[in-house]
């Protein structure tokens, strides 16, 4: 419910919003946050705490009310973000630079503990000009891959100079997004509709597969995973539309899904409960995808079966989570889909979902936090 | 009216002329090479508010240019969560259109009235946490001036609401003034803090300032509270607080419901009046002069009041006194009257009227469009002008004020304050929706302000373009398209640069895109960007050279699947359909002879006299027949082919008329 979400401006407009990673076993929700700006004269990433200072106001209405912890000055506008561990984030630049942040929790502070400058470029690395924009970034640790405006690959380690691998002239149209399929192979979405796997063991600089749009070759603007099945990916596009796709088979989308009206600039299954998916867009809306439901509506089948009741009712459970995103006509009564900000009017550039907790950022300076999502 | 020109601080009209250009939302200056001789242009005459944006450091005086921007207040950082949170409230109030009637319409205008408000306050509070926090005593002075610009915006905004919006009727209208008072004459508070803080209040020696503060307030509660501390310190007198505790308490007030109407309310009051008259006159409180003075301020005692000055500290202050003692139930149009006695009353000529003086006092006057004008003159923002003339709009309040230039006044208003939001670095995209919301010039002030916009990323030009293709502005859609398309090209990235020309639909741009394919292909032997080119689609029919391009492409991959009848036909079709460019078709005709070379025959008969042609067309009809004579190369390449043609039907000859023979 809206009265659960609160709000701060923050006097920059906001590309990306990330969770701090929880370390293993937390039972905490999250509390801390990273932000990045864009289209400033002085773009910054920004750490925020969520938990109270113990200086929550009366009635309890400045709780959750997102505070600043520190913040440092960024070349460029914030492309993308990511969380290398708990203390560390890398950021894309629209310069073409990638840089690993280190956020120092005894002092709260932060500087650039590396940098890999024009990363992407165009024509000559060299010259004074010419950096290409890093439009997507991915992590897992220590292995970091970016793609830009200029079609490139590259694959760095956290602890290396130079790029471990670069795979130039990629894409010949402008790579929007990218996101680990698998440890070694890498999914990556374009300006012609594309969904390409590349498997980063192969020293060929072609993708393994190419998954395409019928028709309009609509640009594909972002692309996540399933965490648990990882056939399963979800992808959206200039139009909107959510594409769901099952990468076993087929080169074309298994379902459309609208629910935008302008460009999807990210998505993201809910890590711990992929039966939930959140979308945002430049429309000013924020979806959330609840397949949850569908789980719970076939009990009929498990009466009857009578003997091993167990084993059945795990199974149909199964069959109908992949049945719920792979389902080739998902209808309204199948999937619960609801607009968590109903009067917003510009873009929501970012979000990000992590326990019970949402975050994210718009082009109206704001950022927004949630901590009862599933309330 | 004319305001007195502003000086543009570094630049000097008494040495150089200056010259300038007006741009969409601010002028650039520059000294000229000429002396001064007449009258030189000076910029900022027409009154409005401008400020010095940017110099060219440390350069010789006659090539500086100077950025004058006319709304300054764009650019402070601190505002711009007004400016934010204010456009949510704009574009809620844009929406809820006048679906509600009457008393729910005019409780929803006064609740986005309250919000804009709110926006100011906590602006303020975070614009005076600044100001506290900072330790640099220039950055401090600035804060400190926003903070009062912010409170007398918020000021002026909350009589407006009171008067315009709300329209409260007499009775309720002096409790909203009461509050009004209240809520901005906040230099009294710490005094009162001060006092009630302390050990025994009744000991303090401002303890009878702050009773009076109560009362001036009409706060008769807190005043009451006061006033028995200082009775059961002085029990010999306990009759006489017991009188004044008495008149106050049986005051009577208006109220918000609908209990008791106006004459019954003057019945009682006209009573306790005269009751307070009797006291007064019968020497109740002669022995304690405070109470004498607090027993005439009751009774609204204009002299008595006046003595309070100190603790009024406005004009206004006193207006609201002296109305809550002498006429609680004012009516709004009888208010003027007041206002300016009260206002010349407490100035007593000592001191002029200051602007706010003027604006509240057009307010009191009710005349809305000075209020506005003023505004417009004094405050270095449009902000405030246009919303509040927006919801004003909304209230149907201007609906017979035109403007002898432009539209109305909220649009041109509107129209300022989004061009001043374009005209900065971040804040251009909220300038969109004002845009929207101005019927008359909106769409021509966005068309023209759009293409200003630096696209420094794909990203930002596709949200530029979004907002382009949702308001059809196809004009716009192709610029944005033809500048990335070309940037694209600039980098090499072909492929980035015709999916742009595909979004635009620019045939001729994708024409020239295809023809550097083309190029690229000749001079390489092999194509680049095949991811683009096998995925064109429906794409592909945009320009006539995009289709031969994806034809050529369709031709060299059935070659390469070594279906040779189909690709032998696509060959053809490519020359005589005239899909393929003349200049081209040399090319293709050489993609010809490992057909006619293979060992089995592929074209026909009747396909190899028309490649003949194509070849005798080509050769014939080349005006330029030298080039063909002196170029060696093309030569042998000509009559290889010849050679090649001939040969092929001899044998498709002789194949044929076999298996017509069998």
């Amino acid at each position: 419910a809206m009265e659960d979400v609160s709000a701060k401006f923050v006097s920059q407009k906001i590309s990306r919003t990330r969770w701090r990673p929880l370390p293993a076993a937390a039972l905490q929700p999250p509390d801390v946050f990273a932000t990045g700006s864009w289209d400033n004269e002085d773009n910054r990433i920004s750490i925020w705490s969520t938990g109270d200072l113990g200086n929550a106001g009366l009635n309890g209405e400045c709780q959750g009310e997102p505070h600043l912890l520190c913040d440092i000055q960024h070349n460029g506008d914030v492309m993308d973000m990511q969380f290398l561990d708990q203390e560390r984030i890398v950021v894309a630049s629209s310069t073409g630079t990638v840089t690993i942040f280190r956020h120092h929790q005894n002092n709260q502070t932060l500087s650039a503990n590396h940098q890999w400058e024009k990363a992407h470029y165009h024509v000559d690395q060299d010259t004074s000009c010419g950096g290409a924009a890093c439009t997507g970034v991915v992590c897992n640790n220590p292995e970091i891959v970016t793609v830009g405006e200029d079609g490139r690959i590259n694959l760095f380690r956290a602890d290396q100079k130079d790029a471990v691998r670069t795979i130039d002239n990629a894409d010949s149209s402008t790579l929007h997004a990218v996101t680990f399929l698998r440890t070694t192979e890498i999914l990556t979405v374009n300006s012609i509709g594309q969904l390409k796997i590349w498997d980063l063991r192969h020293q060929r600089n072609e993708p393994s597969q190419i998954f395409s749009l019928a028709g309009d070759r609509v640009p594909l603007h972002c692309v996540d995973r399933h965490p648990n099945q990882q056939h399963v990916v979800a992808t959206g596009g200039q139009d909107g539309m959510l594409s769901i796709w099952d990468i076993r088979q087929g080169s074309m989308p298994v379902s459309l899904l609208n629910a935008h009206e302008a460009e999807m600039w990210e998505v993201h299954f809910h890590p711990s409960d992929p039966d939930h998916l959140f979308t945002c867009s430049e429309d000013g809306s924020l979806w959330h995808w609840d397949t949850s439901s569908n789980i719970y509506e076939k009990p009929s089948f498990l009466h009857q079966g009578g003997r091993s009741t167990a084993y059945l009712s795990h199974s149909t459970i199964n069959q109908s989570v992949v049945s719920a995103w792979l389902s080739n006509n998902p209808t309204k009564d199948r999937m619960e889909i609801t607009n968590l900000i109903p009067n917003q009017t510009l873009s929501v550039n970012s979000l990000d979902v992590l326990g019970p907790c949402l975050v994210y950022g718009t082009d109206s300076e704001a950022i927004y936090v949630n901590k009862q999502l599933f309330a | 009216d004319t305001v007195p020109p502003q000086v543009v601080p570094g630049a000097d009209p008494s040495a150089r002329q200056l010259c300038f250009a007006w741009g969409p939302a601010e002028v650039l200056v520059c000294e000229t090479l000429f002396g001064r001789a007449g009258r030189a242009p000076c910029p900022g005459a027409d009154g409005l508010c401008w400020a010095l944006a940017g110099t060219g450091e440390g350069a010789p005086s006659s090539s500086r240019v100077f950025v004058v921007r006319r709304d300054q207040d764009i650019y402070i950082q601190t505002l711009r969560k007004l400016f934010n949170e204010s456009h949510g409230i704009f574009m809620g109030l844009q929406r809820s259109e006048e679906e509600l009637a009457g008393k729910s319409r005019k409780a929803q205008l006064v609740q986005v009235s309250k919000n804009y408000r709110s926006v100011i306050r906590a602006c303020m509070e975070d614009m005076h946490q600044a100001a506290v926090s900072t330790r640099d005593p220039a950055l401090q002075g600035q804060y400190s001036t926003q903070v009062s610009i912010l409170s007398a915006m918020e000021l002026i905004w909350n009589l407006c609401e009171i008067l315009f919006v709300e329209a409260a009727p007499a009775g309720p209208l002096l409790l909203r003034l009461l509050d009004w008072v209240r809520l901005h004459v906040c230099d009294v508070d710490s005094m009162v803090r001060e006092v009630l803080s302390s050990e025994s209040p009744s000991k303090h020696k401002l303890f009878w300032n702050v009773v009076d503060v109560f009362v001036l307030q009409g706060r008769m509660d807190e005043a009451r509270h006061l006033l028995s501390k200082e009775a059961t310190a002085n029990p010999t007198s306990m009759n006489m607080y017991k009188t004044l505790d008495d008149l106050m308490k049986k005051m009577p007030v208006p109220s918000f419901g609908n209990t008791q109407t106006l004459t019954e309310l003057e019945l009682k009051w006209q009573h306790w009046h005269e009751e307070c008259q009797r006291y007064l006159q019968d020497g109740t409180f002669a022995s304690n002069p405070h109470m004498e003075s607090i027993c005439k301020i009751l009774l609204g005692d204009e002299d008595a009041i006046l003595e309070k000055k100190e603790l009024m500290t406005t004009w206004y202050h006193f207006l609201v006194t002296r109305l809550l003692y002498s006429h609680p139930t004012v009516k709004p149009l009888e208010l003027r009257f007041y206002a300016q006695s009260s206002m010349d009353l407490f100035l007593g000529g000592e001191s002029s009227p200051e602007p706010l003086d003027m604006i509240l006092m057009a307010a009191f006057e009710f005349e809305m469009h000075q209020v506005i004008k003023e505004c417009s003159i004094v405050l270095s923002n449009w902000w405030f002008v246009a919303h509040l003339t927006d919801l004003l709009d909304h209230c149907k309040l201007l609906q017979s004020h035109n403007l002898y230039f432009g539209s109305n006044m909220r649009e041109f208003l509107l129209l300022e304050y989004a061009s001043g939001l374009f005209s900065h670095h971040s804040l251009w995209q909220l300038g969109v929706d004002y845009f929207d919301h101005c019927p008359e010039y909106g769409r021509v002030y966005l068309e023209l302000h759009i293409e200003r916009i630096p696209l420094s990323t794909e990203q930002k030009a596709l949200k530029v373009l979004r907002i382009c293709e949702q308001r059809q502005m196809h004009e716009q859609v192709r610029s944005i398209c033809k500048i990335m398309a070309m940037k694209a090209l600039r980098n090499n990235r072909l492929g980035s640069a015709l999916s742009w020309s595909i979004r635009a639909k620019d045939a001729a741009f994708a024409t020239l895109i295809s023809d550097r394919f083309l190029k690229d292909y000749c001079e390489r032997g092999c194509f680049s960007d095949l991811d683009l080119i096998d995925n064109l689609g429906p794409s592909m029919l945009l320009s006539d050279r995009l289709t031969f391009l994806g034809k050529y492409r369709e031709f060299h991959r059935l070659y390469g699947e070594q279906r040779f009848p189909e690709a032998a036909r696509l060959l053809l079709t490519l020359m005589t359909a005239h899909i393929a460019p003349c200049s081209f078709w040399m090319t293709l005709l050489t993609d010809a002879l490992p057909l006619l070379e293979q060992k089995e025959v592929i074209f026909s008969a009747e396909q190899t006299y028309e490649l003949m042609r194509c070849l005798e067309d080509l050769t014939a009809g080349n005006p330029d027949k030298q080039k063909f004579q002196e170029d060696d190369v093309e030569t042998t390449k000509v009559e290889m082919l010849r050679l090649a043609l001939a040969r092929n039907l001899a044998r498709v000859i002789v194949k044929e008329g076999t298996v017509e023979g069998s």
